[in-house]
């Protein structure tokens, strides 16, 4: 990540910007690839032939599914196409906005799944034009000796509903992460304007 | 696929002296996200930090928040604002001693609303992780930081970082 010189008695100090005159710094945390989900929705996000050039990975994004719901349905994650039972030990802590932060003291797991559920998220059956924020790292993505943990931070409000929450997720398997699969649970639709940015971290 | 650079520094503001507001202004629509790093303190303690888009002054933040303060952890929500709340027990001290991180996401797009992402921690009071909703399809050009009752400690720092995608 960047580190920034601060200047003592300085007011604003601008780096440029516009981006085309901006100074950057380093190059440890790069732009792979971006989907859009365009005007007729879309089942599949894919990020294929990841390179192995970082340590991890983040996935940025705002989205929403094509259901009526109002916010119950997953986010489903998969790697390199693996849909055999290899997931599990999901948790979550979290708050939606009264009381106690719900699951704060333990969490939820589950047993050996599938895929990783990392968000509940918008969808039709909430306000228009509200999507979660998602942050995603999947941490040491290339390793081939050890199984990979993922970590997000995710939320949605919606002026008088909503959560902000935290997931795990791991993946019992030792092959370096070369492709990522998003859907939506009960085969539902992103909605448009969803978006997914994929980054790589450098160590 | 193609890889290029991506995280960018655009500008940063350490305070001189006690100040009122902090304000980013002309933030260029050529990122994806925003991301802003605040170390900061207020010169009575236990003020909270807020900030605005777009100089909006309408009820048109709200906020949802998991925080803890060492002994319990709680939820709760602020409606129909007229600026967004950025703590709960992560507020400002009498030193430099909070941080405030804010994840602006697809700030500049002109079709949703705009949902950030933040976390907030002062080690005197608490911890917090919150969500905040701007009620706007506007791409968000300029952000104003202010506190509830004072102004922000000399020194302070406010850092903001534009997060382009391929």
């Amino acid at each position: 990540m960047p580190l920034i010189t601060t200047l003592a008695n300085a007011s604003t100090r601008g780096y440029g910007g516009l981006r085309a005159g901006a100074v950057s710094f380093d190059s440890e945390f790069e732009s792979i690839a971006t989907v859009t989900v365009g005007s007729g929705g879309q089942s599949t996000v894919t990020f294929s032939s990841i390179p192995s050039g970082f340590t991890h990975l983040q996935i940025r994004g705002i989205l929403r599914n094509t259901a009526g719901t109002a916010g119950s349905l997953d986010l489903f994650m998969n790697f390199n196409s693996d849909t055999s039972t290899n997931y599990r030990a999901y948790k979550q802590i979290g708050g939606t906005g009264s009381g106690g932060g719900f699951a704060a003291a333990s969490g939820t797991s589950t047993a050996a799944t599938n895929k990783i559920a990392p968000a509940a998220f918008a969808d039709d059956g909430n306000t228009a034009s509200i999507y979660n924020g998602w942050i995603c790292d999947i941490l040491d993505y290339r390793n081939t000796n050890k199984y990979k943990v993922t970590r997000t931070l995710t939320g949605q409000d919606f002026n008088g509903s909503g959560a902000i929450r935290f997931f795990s997720g791991l993946w019992m398997s030792t092959s370096a992460i070369t492709s990522i699969d998003l859907t939506v649970e009960g085969g539902n639709n992103f909605k448009q304007y969803t978006q997914f940015a994929l980054y790589g971290i450098k160590g | 696929m193609a890889a290029g650079m991506t995280y960018f520094p655009i500008a940063t503001n350490t305070l001189g002296s006690a100040t009122s507001s902090v304000t980013f202004s002309s933030i260029s629509g050529s990122y994806t996200d925003l991301s802003i790093v605040i170390n900061s303190g207020s010169t009575a303690s236990g003020q909270d930090i807020r900030c605005r888009f777009n100089s909006d002054t309408g009820s048109n933040y709200s906020f949802t928040y998991l925080t803890g303060n060492g002994s319990a952890a709680s939820s709760n929500r602020a409606t129909s604002q007229t600026f967004m709340p950025l703590d709960y027990n992560g507020y400002l001290s009498g030193s430099i001693a909070t941080t405030t991180i804010i994840n602006c996401m697809n700030y500049s797009n002109s079709t949703t609303y705009k949902t950030i992402l933040g976390r907030f921690s002062t080690t005197a009071f608490g911890t917090d992780a919150a969500v905040g909703l701007w009620r706007s399809t506007s791409a968000i050009t300029s952000i104003e930081f202010l506190t509830s009752a004072s102004t922000f400690l000399a020194g302070s720092t406010f850092t903001l970082y534009g997060i382009a995608a391929a």
